[in-house]
């Protein structure tokens, strides 16, 4: 039976065009659904458990949606919640619902799926061989697995189904693939799976799949043969290549996408124009395998201190190479002389912003730039070390000579102090996939009602 | 000749914290034609990767090159430059053709 599924927008904290939410709001859509994550920006989030959305910008647009919900009368989903979809990141969304729904005066339902991995599960499902790597996938072992801040499991349609079956308005969800969130309610109502999956990833990112990707807004009617995916902002258009080139995206294949419980094989999927603003997709078709849940994990691995300092001298930059390869060697005898350290008790690299910062080894093109901005980043075990090893090296970076027999030069530090404590670095430290025999073995709901009905 | 003189467009982006993929928008059946010479294993080098672990896809329909493959560097980890794997595109658009 057809499934409208109005998807705001890629993701929550970057903004929506209000018109066109409010247009979708009208076409009647059966839920409303919005991802509020990804491993996008980094290992911080996942370990440290934080949203990388300040709290006032994702308050301001969950309000909005929360409103569009009650006028709408369908449930409201969001997927990975606070970035990293951590327990923790779950619990502080349910927070800014609880809040909102007060100062809205909405009585409301509300459910938490938590997608939070304790060590001890993983470790009993690597023991009973049910922890499979994917390609390429660091090693893995139990103490490696203890000291991991958070791991998390991506949630499947099945997940959110069950979410959904609870009769929540509001379901806020842990890590969820970003498929998942939109593809369960037209799997639920028994639309054509391989359209579900394939109108999800399409839809995943809003308007990206459009002409005008900033308008945000999509909307995906799903049924039985296939989907149909219009954008809401009158001035964005959905064309068979806008639609069809979305499966590119962040995708390291376009034809093949792994969810779990099985696989998303587009080969023989047809995209047509209905008309100037909507395309329709058919074909396209579900391989059903083994139940696996994807594994995300990460670690601290060691605490940094950085140093910019910036050459402006022509001498220097021109040399820049040369100096920071003197300085280095330099510093390694100093830290070796004062603190009795070697590498690997610590590192310390500096890269050359201006002519290798952003590809290292790999850069090919060289220039002749003004100025070199010179980034040192010490990592050590604690913050303290890393932090004493910084301001150690920190009168070198600003003072060391190209040649012993020459006036001390001063380079520009941009801010005092010149070395700046950036606390833990965190690394991905799992690209793996868990078996389980019920979709909600590993996955857990607490639901809970809020009554703010004003009378 | 550079690739970038011919595509339309070159950009690169993670494909989760593992894989960088890089798509190549040739724009005309006739970019797509020159640019589907491009060697892989001259891209493998580009990247400093092993060219047995570089995924190609050569799409017709949409006049696209696609190539993915393992970061050589785990996104976010130590040695990472660009978190998003966003700059690397600029790498392959700056590439020599060989003709």
């Amino acid at each position: 039976m057809p499934t409208r599924v109005l998807v705001p927008s890629g993701v929550l904290g970057l903004g929506f065009d209000r018109t066109a939410l409010a247009r979708g709001v009208a076409m009647r859509p059966h839920i409303i659904a919005i991802d509020g994550g990804s491993t996008d920006s980094g290992p911080f989030s996942l370990g440290a458990g934080q949203s990388k959305y300040s709290r006032a910008a994702t308050r301001a647009e969950w309000r909005e949606l929360m409103l569009a919900r009650a006028e709408a009368g369908v449930p409201l989903v969001i997927g990975t919640a606070g970035t990293c979809g951590a327990d923790a990141t779950v619990d502080w969304m349910f927070d800014i619902t609880r809040e909102l729904a007060g100062e809205l005066g909405q009585s409301l339902k509300i459910a938490r799926l938590y997608s939070g991995q304790p060590a001890e599960r993983v470790i009993a499902a690597l023991r009973a061989d049910r922890v499979l790597p994917l390609t390429p996938a660091p090693g893995i072992t139990e103490a490696g697995l203890s000291e991991m801040t958070n791991i998390v499991a991506l949630a499947g349609a099945e997940q959110v189904q069950a979410a959904l079956a609870t009769g929540a308005e509001i379901v806020i969800c842990g890590r969820t693939t970003d498929t998942a969130l939109i593809a369960a309610l037209p799997l639920a109502r028994g639309d054509d799976a391989g359209a579900a999956w394939h109108g999800a990833k399409i839809a995943e990112c809003g308007a990206l799949c459009s002409t005008h990707p900033m308008t945000g807004t999509i909307m995906v009617e799903f049924d039985e043969t296939g989907f149909t995916v219009e954008p809401m902002a009158l001035a964005a258009a959905c064309t068979p290549y806008s639609v069809s080139a979305h499966m590119l995206y962040e995708n390291s294949d376009p034809f093949r996408l792994h969810e779990p419980g099985g696989h998303l094989d587009v080969t023989a999927a047809r995209y047509a124009a209905l008309d100037e603003r909507r395309v329709r997709v058919e074909g396209s078709r579900w391989v059903p395998g083994p139940y696996t849940v994807k594994l995300e994990g990460a670690r601290a691995a060691g605490y940094q201190t950085t140093i910019l300092a910036i050459l402006r001298d022509p001498r220097y930059v021109a040399r820049a190479r040369d100096w920071v390869a003197g300085l280095q060697a330099f510093l390694a005898a100093e830290i070796s002389r004062r603190m009795g350290l070697e590498p690997p008790a610590y590192t310390l690299e500096f890269r050359l912003i201006g002519i290798e910062g952003a590809l290292g080894a790999m850069e090919t093109r060289q220039g002749q730039p003004v100025e070199v901005g010179v980034l040192g980043i010490v990592t050590a075990a604690s913050q303290a070390l890393a932090s004493e090893i910084g301001k150690l090296i920190n009168p070198f970076v600003l003072h060391h000579p190209l040649t012993p027999d020459e006036e001390l030069p001063t380079f520009a530090f941009p801010y005092s102090p010149a070395t700046t404590d950036r606390g833990a670095l965190y690394e991905f430290a799992l690209n793996h996939v868990m078996r389980i025999d019920e979709p909600m073995d590993a996955f857990r709901l607490t639901v809970t009602e809020v009554n703010h009905a004003r009378r | 000749m550079r690739v970038a003189d011919i595509a339309l467009k070159v950009r690169s982006k993670n494909a989760g914290p593992f894989w960088v993929t890089v798509d190549i928008f040739c724009g005309t059946a006739e970019a797509f034609s020159r640019l589907s010479r491009l060697q892989t294993a001259a891209i493998a080098r580009l990247y400093g990767q092993p060219e047995q672990l570089l995924k190609r896809f050569d799409i017709a329909d949409l006049n696209v090159i696609k190539i993915s493959f393992p970061r050589p560097v785990v996104q976010g980890s130590r040695d990472d430059r660009d978190m998003h794997g966003a700059q690397w595109a600029h790498l392959l658009a700056e590439m020599e053709l060989g003709d």
